[in-house]
């Protein structure tokens, strides 16, 4: 049966951990620092380096190595594809033929290396989610990107819609869910027919789903309003952000490592160069 | 002829620490031409057993059988068997989708593949047992009022001609009229001999109106029966989440002050034995 | 607070017409009426969300209609809507009730203080660190009052904030206005269901946009509520016949307790 209720996108769970009380803004750039170092430094070895970087997160943050790796299930499959395109059609030392297809070792090399890289960004991504409030997560962005602000961009609106944005997102899947639900019992099948068909069939699932998110968006403005909220109004913060020490050992640290790992890949591993 | 739920079990999260029992060995029997309530506090598991009425949750343990087909055992056909049992969520207004209030109403039939004369009767079915106007057929459905939109949510699911109809808390949002209204109609399908579920929190009305009631408390039945003897187990032995209506409790009063009456009794009954007792002091 | 002075006069928008209503300092005010009367509308020109088309509407002698006085009065009469998850603005409990004081622009400090006494007023102190999706429905909307509390406002005014909940929910819900009441916090509420007016002090109807009546409870209950075609609860339906036959004496309120304290048995 479908339902909603098991997925998970990297949602914030609260708790106490040194991740946890780390500054936003070191999280959101230690996270930065991780995608970029994830694609400069990408071959399949060195993905058994970046390995160790969830399994520590998993001991300081507290959170499940289970729940982490859930965090990548949504991506799977945009993960097999990428894996079966590259696979194919790169050219290079021919190893295996079946028809008119054809495997090479290096296709195998940038499957892999690529399959994992779109994996390992999720599931960092996944990590700063999880161990940063939506509040603090926008709260830090804002910071970052207050250099832009300057330039007269609204930051601190899109800050407060990415807030409200994160802190709908349960909602929107009970309600999906609910809809989903009532017109599958007044017999809708959304598993049968062509894809244009399938595509029409959830027509009565969106349709509701839009007023209701319109009517929410209304209501919640309104209550927002009442509660002394003016967009641009300058806003002070419950826990104002405070860049400690840890934060800056935690930015060093991180740093060192993936400056190490990238020059391991650079110096030792060297040889092919898939990804340009 | 009925629907038989017998010791079902079903956990939501399996293997997850968000895992939550939902419900733990719930049995019930819903006749054709009863009315059932199923009252709990809010996380008793009455949504989740409305859900396997209708077949969209399947029964981990334990079985539910819908006129003697196991849904297990008859898997092939959950589509077949989910149309004998209509299920009005709360709130039925917020599927709406179609331009106009008689799209809504063929919705189900035409799932079910009902077409030409047969489609027009179930709609007009639909429209008279539902107390709406028919008038209103050519309208946009968010355009209608409150108490119509309703009614026309009613009709988009009483229009597959169910033997069973399951609401989940029908009368919420209504004001006072609206809910004399719907509870009218819900004793009228009953006794043109359909099954009538109503899962809901509001004890009061559901001692008022029901055959049977059945009280879930955190996944459990812990009784069920007329509304009288509910009431008198309640008494007894609180549920929580579950506040007896004050007109009982004012009776549960006067019992300790000597005047015996039924739980359930009407306001006149009560009145009457009032001013007996009291007309015997003067 | 010197007093919630509230005119509002001969509107052309339909909702509301020509309304004069004065509400005092401490007072608890139930405002009732079918759907579609007015009450929202209403509530919402209380807290300046709506300005008077026609007439004045003043909170503690401030007018709405100007501007200036926006800020102070929404700082000052608090609103709490009828769905809770359309008031919670943050994942987090303590965060949500933030959002007011932080709109104010108050100091980290002073802001903590107000959190933690609007979350101990409506019994949510544990919850502060918890994601604002994990509560029930009953506790969503004590969140919900929690964030209005945490303006510090001289008045609440309650728009229907009971009709979602269920009945523990209502009950936990109500418990926690009558203590900000028995504090001295002046409380609107909104309602269209006869037994959760009867904790109200004073008793006002609408009918159409306009106020038709204005009094006492024990008026209101005595038979009154009849004559505005609401719909009558058994309990309230025994206490009037009670009273009738002369078996209750005239103060005693339509609720089950009451009524048994004061028969003579």
């Amino acid at each position: 049966m479908r339902s909603l209720n098991n997925i998970s996108l990297g949602q914030f769970i609260p708790g106490d951990s040194l991740i946890h009380r780390l500054d936003p803004r070191c999280k959101i750039v230690c996270t930065f620092m991780l995608l970029a170092g994830l694609f400069m430094a990408s071959e399949p070895l060195d993905f058994v380096l970046w390995c160790a970087l969830p399994c520590l997160f998993s001991r300081l943050s507290g959170t499940s190595m289970t729940t982490i790796l859930k965090t990548g299930r949504p991506v799977v499959f945009l993960v097999a594809v990428t894996v079966f395109i590259n696979l194919l059609w790169t050219p290079g030392h021919e190893i295996l033929r079946i028809g008119p297809l054809r495997v090479t070792w290096e296709g195998i090399t940038v499957a892999v290396g690529m399959g994992l890289r779109l994996f390992f960004l999720v599931i960092f991504a996944a990590m700063l989610m999880m161990t940063t409030s939506p509040m603090d997560f926008s709260a830090g962005l804002e910071r970052l990107m207050s250099p832009i602000g300057r330039l007269g961009l609204p930051t601190s609106e899109m800050a407060m819609m990415m807030t409200i944005a994160l802190r709908f997102i349960p909602t929107l899947f009970e309600e999906t869910d609910r809809i989903l639900k009532a017109q599958i019992s007044r017999g809708a099948d959304f598993d049968s027919g062509g894809l244009i068909r399938r595509a029409r069939s959830f027509v009565p699932v969106l349709v509701p789903l839009f007023v209701l998110v319109f009517l929410r968006a209304e209501n919640l403005a309104t209550a927002m309003e009442s509660r002394c909220y003016s967009p641009g109004a300058p806003r002070t913060r419950l826990h104002p952000l405070r860049w400690a020490a840890r934060d800056s050992v935690a930015v060093i640290c991180l740093f060192s490592f993936i400056a190490a790992v990238v020059a391991l890949d650079r110096l030792v591993l060297g040889g092919v160069r898939p990804f340009r | 002829m009925s629907i038989v739920v017998s010791e079902l079990r079903h956990t939501y999260n399996e293997g997850t620490p968000a895992r939550s029992e939902a419900l733990r060995g719930v049995s019930v029997v819903i006749e054709r031409g009863q009315w059932v309530s199923i009252v709990g506090h809010t996380g008793s598991g009455k949504s989740t057993l409305a859900q396997h009425l209708n077949l969209l949750l399947l029964p981990q343990s334990g079985s539910v059988s819908i006129d003697g087909t196991d849904v297990t055992r008859d898997a092939k056909n959950l589509r077949g068997l989910r149309r004998r049992v209509g299920l009005v969520f709360q709130y039925p207004e917020q599927q709406f989708f179609a331009e106009t209030v008689r799209d809504e109403i063929e919705f189900a039939p035409l799932n079910w593949g009902v077409t030409g004369r047969e489609l027009d009767e179930c709609v007009e079915m639909a429209v008279r047992s539902s107390g709406l106007d028919p008038a209103l057929l050519g309208s946009n459905p968010f355009a209608i009022s409150g108490g119509q939109r309703r009614r026309a949510a009613l009709a988009s699911v009483l229009s597959m001609r169910p033997d069973y109809l399951v609401l989940d808390e029908p009368t919420a949002g209504l004001d006072a009229a609206g809910i004399r209204e719907l509870r009218q109609l819900m004793a009228s399908v009953r006794d043109e001999g359909m099954g009538v579920v109503q899962v809901t929190h509001d004890l009061e009305g559901a001692l008022a109106n029901s055959d049977r009631i059945l009280v879930l408390e955190r996944g459990v039945g812990v009784t069920c029966g007329d509304a009288e003897s509910v009431a008198e187990y309640l008494l007894r032995s609180p549920v929580q989440g579950l506040l007896m209506p004050p007109l009982a409790r004012f009776i549960a009063g006067l019992r300790e002050r000597g005047i015996h009456l039924p739980l359930t009794a009407g306001v006149g009954d009560v009145i009457n034995s009032l001013e007996e007792r009291l007309g015997c002091e003067v | 607070m010197q007093g919630v002075t509230y005119s509002y006069q001969g509107a052309t928008a339909p909702a509301v017409t020509g309304v004069d209503l004065e509400v005092n300092p401490g007072e608890w005010l139930a405002l009732v009426g079918a759907n579609g009367s007015g009450k929202s509308t209403l509530a919402k020109i209380c807290n300046a969300l709506q300005i008077p088309t026609q007439g004045v509407c003043r909170v503690m002698g401030l007018d709405s209609s100007d501007p200036a006085n926006t800020g102070e009065i929404r700082r000052n009469v608090a609103l709490v809507f009828q769905n809770p998850e359309d008031q919670i603005v943050a994942s987090i409990v303590e965060e949500d009730v933030a959002f007011g004081p932080e709109n104010l622009g108050l100091p980290s400090g002073e802001i903590q203080i107000r959190v933690d006494r609007a979350l101990e007023l409506t019994g949510l102190l544990e919850y502060r660190g918890r994601g604002s999706s994990s509560l029930s429905g009953g506790q969503k909307q004590r969140l919900a009052l929690a964030g209005a509390l945490a303006m510090s406002p001289c008045a609440l005014v309650l728009d229907e904030s009971t009709s979602m909940l269920d009945p523990e929910g209502r009950e936990s819900f109500l418990g926690c206005i009558g203590e900000l009441n028995a504090q001295g916090m002046t409380i609107v509420q909104i309602t269209h269901r006869m037994e959760e007016a009867v904790r109200a002090g004073r008793i006002a109807v609408m009918e159409r946009g306009r106020v038709v009546w204005d009094g006492a409870p024990e008026l209101f209950f005595g038979g009154e509520y009849l004559r505005w075609g609401f719909e009558e609860p058994l309990e309230f339906a025994l206490h009037r016949e009670l009273l009738a036959r002369g078996i209750l004496p005239g103060a005693t309120l339509p609720v089950a307790e009451d009524m048994l304290r004061s028969l003579c048995l």
